[in-house]
């Protein structure tokens, strides 16, 4: 941490002062994780008897039952984590902060990503008692991990549009899936892959496509955020 | 500016004529195919319909960052433009292209890399004509305008490639050695009613950009002028 210049380091401040402020009020209130963590239940539940996950299906349909859930949970967070800075006018109060908006975009996106993460972390142990499957697989929690980044780095972006919008809410999954249909679709594959043990150089690949998405999409979103927030 | 110029009056007469001829060429000029007969006509506007629809595209994606560079009205005019043209010139293609698929594929659709994009692209363009309507304010709404047709601009290509990862049969007519299902070799007649059909929708874009862009600068002014009366 030393040898990193002052501007740096007063950038890395505000990011870890934006995420952890997120952290800690969902820390005491735990209301988003609460309603995050039942809805992706309930959405398993609901892929349960929508396909009949019997033992021959279940190898195949696993990864897309799991990234959908995942996907739908993540909306809703990402669309409550912004409404609450809007609604209570903490936005417009962030904004005046002496720091550089790009800090505030990746404090936010952390908060989003670590709430997404400890909810496939729930659910993944769930899945696995209820199916007698087992996720526990290093390649697929790296699989997870690089997904949920490149979501939430689309999403954070969106959702602070969204949230400015008339229509709020009901707009960010619009237009959020046609944009991350790259992430679904590499998470996806990748995942399936290294469940169904395949080759890890038909699995590679995809993960190289997460890779490029999450880079390419980390960029482009520091950069526009600006003209997101912007009065 | 209520007046049309001459050059545009001389467009529209000279599209509709151009439209005429390239019928005239499909229908008389262009010889019949062995194997798919008839339905095969309906390649050369299909083909020309995507073209236009690309143009758009690419247009929109500039527009955008041209936008966010300049701030200038005029760019969010031009992306407009280029997105609800390519939006109806894309669709032309996928119906024209479901109309060919049902006989010689046997479906109307297909999760091929191109249909797919196609239809992602769509989505993407209905999701940011949604986001504007979402929006009052003019300036907030050409700002996210752009910055979401630069996502989408940066995230097709990508959707493009992970489709491709699968197989495709989609058949590559021109300049391609992998036929697909339901590709051909064109004789030098059909090209010249190819490059000929993709020549006047070209003109037809061009016309109907500089009428959308017109359309766009009038209704600025209106809004112009109401907020005038307002005060």
């Amino acid at each position: 941490m030393k040898k990193w210049s002052r501007p740096v380091k007063d950038f890395l401040r505000a990011t870890r002062a934006v995420a952890w402020k997120d952290l800690a009020a969902e820390l005491r209130s735990r209301e988003l994780l609460s309603a995050m963590l039942v809805f992706a239940l309930l959405v398993i539940l609901i892929f349960n008897f929508a396909l009949e996950l019997d033992v021959k299906t279940r190898r195949s349909v696993t990864s897309g039952v799991l990234w959908a859930t995942f996907i739908f949970a993540g909306t809703l967070g990402l669309n409550r984590s912004m409404a609450v800075e809007k609604d209570r006018g903490c936005l417009d109060g962030l904004l005046l902060a002496p720091v550089d908006r790009a800090a505030i975009y990746f404090g936010k996106a952390i908060s989003n990503l670590v709430f997404m993460l400890i909810v496939e972390m729930i659910v993944l142990p769930i899945y696995s008692v209820l199916y007698n499957v087992s996720l526990f697989e290093p390649r697929l929690l790296g699989v997870i991990l690089l997904g949920s980044v490149g979501y939430t780095a689309v999403g954070t972006l969106l959702a602070a549009m969204s949230v400015q919008t008339r229509t709020r809410d009901v707009l960010l999954p619009i237009l959020l899936f046609p944009v991350v249909i790259p992430v679904a679709i590499a998470a996806v594959k990748a995942s399936g892959g290294i469940l169904q043990a395949w080759p890890m150089e038909d699995i590679m690949p995809w993960i190289n496509l997460l890779l490029v998405y999450d880079v390419i999409f980390i960029s482009v979103a520091f950069m526009v955020f600006d003209y997101v927030v912007e009065e | 500016m209520t007046e049309q110029p001459v050059a545009l009056k001389v467009l529209n007469g000279l599209s509709a004529l151009l439209v005429a001829a390239a019928l005239w060429m499909v229908v008389f000029y262009a010889p019949l195919e062995a194997v798919m007969g008839l339905v095969q006509k309906v390649f050369y506007f299909h083909v020309a319909n995507a073209w236009v629809g690309m143009l758009g595209f690419i247009a929109a994606a500039f527009a955008g960052i041209a936008y966010l560079a300049t701030k200038d009205v005029k760019w969010d005019i031009v992306g407009v433009a280029a997105v609800e043209i390519s939006l109806v010139f894309f669709f032309i293609a996928i119906a024209t292209g479901s109309i060919w698929a049902y006989p010689v594929w046997n479906t109307w659709w297909t999760w091929d890399p191109r249909l797919t994009t196609a239809a992602v692209l769509e989505m993407i363009y209905l999701a940011y004509l949604l986001l504007r309507q979402g929006i009052e304010d003019p300036d907030r709404r050409a700002r996210f305008g752009a910055v979401y047709t630069l996502l989408g601009g940066l995230s097709v290509p990508l959707t493009f490639m992970s489709i491709r990862l699968f197989r495709t049969i989609h058949p590559v007519v021109v300049g391609g050695g992998n036929g697909g299902e339901g590709g051909f070799s064109m004789t030098p007649a059909m090209l010249n009613t190819m490059f000929f059909s993709i020549f006047v929708f070209s003109v037809v874009f061009i016309t109907l950009f500089w009428h959308r862009v017109r359309l766009g600068r009038l209704a600025q002014r209106v809004e112009e002028l109401k907020l005038k009366a307002m005060d």
